[in-house]
């Protein structure tokens, strides 16, 4: 019984770095196009092969525990691309603060009109508000504010990669081409994805990122709420 | 690599404990996170030696946020019912906060010259 519950969660393990590689190689493929987003691929492989084993979620979340621990670490060697460009950083302090409140304010104000607009329950209002900070953050505030919590999640990783899917191409569009503006914007409106898509476009890029997501997260669960109780 | 990736960890933990313990409002990461920058600050030679484990990390990042991805499953039933209003406003509301945070960027860089 346990050999063969060590076996399964081995197997998910696999499964996910398989599917992982495999949207790796796609996005290879399709010459880095932003639109092959890595995670949303494997994650249209994993949920088909969930559904087939009749695996439930929490069985597989704590086969693929391993996995989604190393964001931990990896969240924390952030600091390193944050440290090497300090000296730009410091040169930006006004633009920086400008980016983050507008980017976080614009992000859930939209959100929850246009899903209020378009007809979305009180409940998955409260849920989209926090979805552009990093997911443990953004689903405590979610809580607090009377949302749910998974839910969030949910809108936390789409989030993501719809960021990290539609940028550098919005940004060329909108005609701004400074890297720290990018990289920031990046971090604020699209969290840890945001910035894991970074890692690829430039160190000015990277770093700006890394600060606009770890600004975002201590100014986010002061705002929403503050907010939500404001406009109810 | 691997003593640069133990010590990584040890900020990660410490990050957790200072989060739980002290009941400092942000996640263990991020707590972490801003202890390594502070040590950096200091410490200047520390960053050559968190290289290697560091930039491995950060390279397979995107990985580590595939089984938060997979919940979606879990969430069938209101997506099925609100897909409209949910898919448009998450959307949109990226591309606005992406834009609008990129644009007071600029404009704020530009108004100090």
């Amino acid at each position: 019984m346990t050999v063969a519950r060590i076996l399964v969660a081995g197997a998910w393990l696999v499964a996910t770095v398989g599917a992982y590689l495999t949207a790796v190689a796609l996005h290879a493929r399709a010459r880095r196009h932003p639109f092959v987003n890595t995670v949303a691929i494997a994650v249209a492989i994993l949920v088909p092969l969930l559904l087939v084993t009749h695996t439930p979620y929490a069985d597989y979340a704590a086969s693929a525990r391993p996995i989604s621990l190393l964001l931990g670490p990896a969240t924390v060697a952030l600091a390193l691309p944050l440290h090497r460009s300090m000296a730009t950083l410091k040169a930006a302090v006004k633009p920086v603060a400008a980016g983050l409140l507008a980017g976080v304010a614009a992000s859930a104000t939209s959100a929850v009109l246009i899903a209020g607009a378009l007809g979305a329950t009180r409940v998955t209002l409260r849920s989209l508000a926090p979805k552009s900070v990093t997911t443990p953050i953004a689903m405590a505030v979610s809580a607090r504010i009377g949302g749910d919590a998974s839910l969030t999640a949910v809108f936390v990783i789409v989030t993501g990669i719809v960021g990290a899917m539609v940028v550098p191409g919005l940004f060329r569009w909108v005609r701004i081409d400074d890297p720290r503006a990018r990289g920031l914007a990046m971090g604020v409106a699209a969290h840890g994805l945001g910035t894991a898509r970074a890692v690829a476009l430039g160190a000015t890029e990277l770093s700006f990122a890394v600060l606009g997501m770890s600004l975002s997260a201590v100014v986010t669960p002061v705002l929403i709420p503050l907010a939500a109780q404001l406009f109810g | 690599m691997f003593p640069s990736l133990l010590l990584i960890l040890l900020f990660d933990l410490a990050g957790e404990a200072l989060s739980r313990f002290l009941h400092v409002p942000l996640p263990g990461p991020v707590v972490g996170m801003l202890l390594l920058f502070a040590a950096l600050t200091f410490r200047e030679r520390v960053a050559e030696a968190l290289a290697p484990g560091g930039d491995l990390l950060l390279r397979w990042m995107a990985l580590f946020f595939v089984p938060a991805g997979v919940g979606v499953m879990t969430q069938a039933q209101v997506l099925r019912a609100e897909w409209l209003p949910v898919s448009v406003a998450l959307v949109a509301s990226t591309l606005i906060g992406l834009g609008a945070g990129a644009g007071a960027f600029v404009l704020a860089a530009r108004a100090r010259r």
